[in-house]
């Protein structure tokens, strides 16, 4: 054997190694495309016109999703509001003005902790000051569920993208007479919209697949409501009730709701996707 | 702290009358936190004039440009001791409102740094800040502060385009326009010219010459031909010392300071 | 101007417009930073003012007892503590190996045109809601699962070998295995992802001085790569942990939804936050949401410490 050629059990392994790694990969892909494909298979055929103009029916008649998309909806823009104010300024304070302080380390932490803690504990904690205080759930209640989950989502990646800012561009407006709120959100901000929109569309992806939280703060409703004070149906508790229902209808409406959201999230995960540069090899 | 090992430096500090001066800094010692970076330094700024900051790496000269903007009190740890008298006023108070004497003090940085927005808007934004124009006026500045800074022909017709689109040199031009527009008494420059080509330094170099006509210009820079080219003073700084300062021929041509004389002739640094 | 265009006109230096807001918006940066704070504190609080009844009542037999009885009001924690664990903790272990295989595929051994497509399915997987793998998990996976892998998989035991012991159960598709599974598919971009970063870091001329060594992909990659991106790897081991753990549509769809100690990993069982998707809602009594709620307390002090563990590491790891 010659020294410069591996020995057969070296390349033998090498072999079986990347072997397997072309399969981890063909099984994750052969996971997305059968999901994917269930959805469409399942989804597709209860997919007309009523589904967006009819709310949830009662057992064996006709009806669709209306009143939980629009739900679903309200809420997650009325989250989306409120975490992206919180948030990019939360963010905003972590990279400008905590830096490398102690409580600035400990929010930071802290933000860590939110970004990993279950959302069912969110939804939890949402019942029991919200809706257990306020005698009822409400779609109000579920948007700020859903808010808690989305702040740190949005907080990571503002200040993420903000150190990246080149401490030259601040200065520069700075150095004009600029007050620093001001060279903050003309030039900073302005600078980094571009990753901060992202990590806000990744967050927005984030909550409006989530169902956990919504279980007992926004519940659910049978009926057409825009009044967020009341319980608010949504699409994914929706999606949770019907399929483990007995009834066909509901199942296959299930199905319909299981598809349109995840093609909404999927979409929106795209564009988020495509908007940041792929990493490169240093 | 480290302690810096200096022979006893041996100085040359003209004396320019006190109605020449616009901006008087006078025993300033500077520290980065316990790090000492400057040390009891005397110069004199003449109006309407440019006068250049030499030395080598570290020397203290971009320190003390950040000094006279108090660019460094953005930064906590960071103090001035002494004292910078603009046309008479402390620099260094407390009192003072950083803002409106950063207006005073403009800056232009080693990297061009122009903002993510048009280059109508760069140079607009400035002026935005202390003055309401109207569309026409505000047209007019803009316009104004292009063509001191030589750019308006080359961008005359995309003022709506983005200010990140431009060359290098185009893009620290529009840097000059902005900084101008705000019509600052002092400009300071921190070696504006490190990032660019020859030709665009060469077009910088003009710009800067003509700037003096109305302003106070006080330049940083490696280059000491580029300081003996545009500059009327010169000062020379060596480990956070001024050493010498004076009419740039006699700094060039005959250095009164070792340090200077062994600097300018290329002996170190 | 003048014609020569050299004189200049300079208007008296008001105060910047709008300078006063700048402690005003230092203080809102502050405000939003400090309201993180008081979410988290609130969060942790709530639970405990929640849970208390129930940690007062069963003392620390609520974690060791199996029990969950909501007519005769007896709660005890530990069936679900070890659901979660389990499920957890197989779906790691499934997944783990995968996701490297992802990792090193997408850095090493993918085309350049595909690299991004392919990456970008991945992280797909990531993306799609929970739920959505719940009706996929429980309609679609799992008969095939009981048909294909469970029913031989119970044939194939030996009579009284510990594989009989661990597989004994409903061959339906559903159960402790087969959350895992899911799991283990939904924890994997997390993990394949956070690697891949990790593995573009590595400087090129690491691993060029080892391939001019005459070593093999493998040998680089197991030799060097992976010890390079070690530090950073705990942490991405750990995420997906976390994720797991709280995981709760999915999971509730199908473990099972059984109490008490599981038996097997092909039998149903439940995790703490199954648990409390399934009966907080409609809980009988104050006893009931006392006792679901303490569950989140413990679900959330679990989460915490593979969160903190995995701090932990990093930081001693990078003392080094």
């Amino acid at each position: 054997m010659s020294a410069a050629s591996p020995r057969f059990g070296r390349r033998a392994a090498n072999a079986a190694f990347l072997g397997f790694c072309w399969a981890a990969t063909a099984i994750a892909l052969m996971a997305l495309v059968a999901i994917l494909w269930s959805l469409v298979k399942q989804g597709v055929g209860g997919l007309n016109l009523k589904v967006f103009t009819m709310s949830t029916p009662a057992p064996d008649s006709e009806g669709g999703l209306l009143n939980a998309i629009l739900g679903s909806l309200m809420m997650c823009v009325l989250a989306m509001t409120g975490a992206g104010v919180v948030g990019a300024l939360a963010g905003t304070w972590l990279s400008e003005y905590a830096k490398d302080s102690r409580y600035g380390k400990v929010v930071r932490f802290v933000n860590d902790v939110l970004l990993s803690a279950p959302s069912i504990l969110v939804g939890l904690f949402v019942y029991e000051i919200m809706v257990a205080p306020m005698k009822g759930f409400s779609g109000y209640a579920g948007a700020l569920a859903l808010a808690l989950l989305a702040v740190p989502v949005i907080v990571r990646t503002t200040e993420d993208v903000l150190r990246l800012q080149p401490v030259a561009l601040r200065e520069a407006s700075i150095a004009l007479g600029a007050p620093v709120w001001r060279t903050t959100l003309a030039v900073i901000w302005k600078s980094a919209r571009g990753g901060m929109i992202t990590g806000a569309l990744l967050a927005f992806a984030r909550i409006s697949g989530e169902t956990a939280p919504l279980l007992f703060t926004a519940l659910n409703n049978q009926f057409l409501n825009l009044n967020l004070a009341h319980p608010t149906a949504n699409l994914p508790v929706v999606i949770f009730n019907f399929a483990l229902s007995a009834q066909d209808n509901w199942r296959r409406l299930a199905w319909v709701g299981a598809m349109l959201i995840a093609l909404a999230v999927l979409a929106v995960t795209i564009i988020a996707r495509l908007s940041t540069r792929e990493p490169q090899r240093s | 702290m480290t302690v810096q090992t200096l022979e006893v430096p041996d100085t040359k500090i003209l004396t320019l009358p006190p109605e020449d001066v616009i901006l008087q800094v006078r025993n300033l010692d500077f520290y980065y936190g316990a790090k000492q970076a400057l040390f009891s330094v005397t110069a004199g700024f003449k109006r309407k004039a440019v006068t250049a900051l030499i030395g080598p790496s570290g020397c203290g000269k971009s320190t003390l440009l950040r000094t006279l903007n108090r660019m460094y009190s953005l930064y906590p740890g960071q103090r001035a001791e002494g004292q910078v008298l603009l046309e008479g006023e402390d620099v260094l108070a407390r009192s003072v409102d950083l803002a409106a004497l950063r207006a005073r003090v403009g800056m232009v940085f080693q990297k061009p740094t122009p903002f993510p927005m048009s280059i109508f808007e760069n140079v607009a934004y400035g002026v935005r800040l202390y003055e309401r124009l109207s569309k026409a006026d505000m047209a007019q500045r803009v316009e104004e502060s292009l063509r001191r800074a030589a750019l308006w022909e080359e961008v005359k017709d995309k003022l709506k385009d983005s200010g990140l689109g431009l060359s290098g040199g185009q893009q620290q031009r529009l840097c000059v326009a902005r900084a101008i527009a705000v019509r600052p008494e002092v400009l300071l420059l921190d070696e504006p010219a490190s990032a660019l080509d020859p030709i665009s330094t060469a077009r910088l170099e003009e710009t800067i010459s003509e700037l003096k006509a109305d302003y106070t210009v006080i330049i940083v820079t490696h280059n000491m031909s580029q300081a003996a080219r545009l500059s009327d003073h010169t000062g020379f700084m060596y480990l956070g010392h001024m050493v010498e300062f004076g009419e740039t021929d006699q700094v060039f041509t005959s250095p009164a300071t070792t340090r200077a004389r062994d600097y300018i002739t290329g002996r170190f640094g | 101007m003048t014609a020569a265009g050299l004189t200049v006109e300079r208007a008296p230096r008001p105060r910047a417009r709008g300078a006063v807001f700048d402690r005003a918006f230092e203080y809102a940066c502050f405000a939003a930073a400090t309201l993180l704070l008081s979410a988290l504190g609130g969060l942790i609080f709530s639970l405990a003012i929640g849970g208390w009844p129930a940690f007062a009542k069963f003392g620390p037999a609520f974690f060791v007892r199996s029990t969950w009885n909501p007519v005769t009001e007896v709660y005890g924690a530990s069936g679900a503590i070890v659901g979660t664990l389990v499920s957890s903790g197989l779906a790691l272990l499934l997944a783990l190996p995968l996701a490297m295989g992802v990792a090193i595929f997408l850095v090493e051994l993918c085309p350049a045109s595909l690299r991004r497509p392919i990456g970008t399915a991945v992280e797909l997987l990531a993306g799609i809601p929970s739920i959505v793998y719940g009706m996929w998990g429980l309609f679609v996976f799992a008969p095939w699962f009981g048909r294909h892998i469970e029913v031989p998989a119970m044939t194939a035991a030996p009579p009284g070998s510990l594989w009989e012991t661990l597989t004994t159960g409903v061959p339906n598709g559903t159960g402790i295995l087969a959350a895992s599974v899911i799991l283990a598919i939904m924890i994997l971009p997390f993990i394949a992802a956070t690697l891949r970063e990790l593995l573009l870091a590595i400087p090129p001329a690491v691993r060029e001085s080892a391939y001019g060594l005459g070593s093999t992909r493998f040998e680089v990659i197991r030799k060097v790569s992976l010890p390079y991106v070690r530090i950073g790897a705990v942490g991405a081991i750990m995420l997906g942990l976390g994720r797991a753990l709280g995981e709760t549509m999915a999971v509730t769809f199908i473990i099972g939804n059984a109490h008490g100690f599981p038996t097997s990993i092909f039998a149903s069982g439940a995790t703490i936050a199954s648990t409390i998707a399934n009966e907080f809602a409609e809980a009988t009594s104050d006893m009931h949401t006392a006792a679901l709620i303490a569950l989140g307390l413990v679900l959330f002090v679990i989460t915490f410490a593979v969160l903190a563990l995995a701090r932990l590491m990093i930081a001693r790891e990078a003392a080094r």
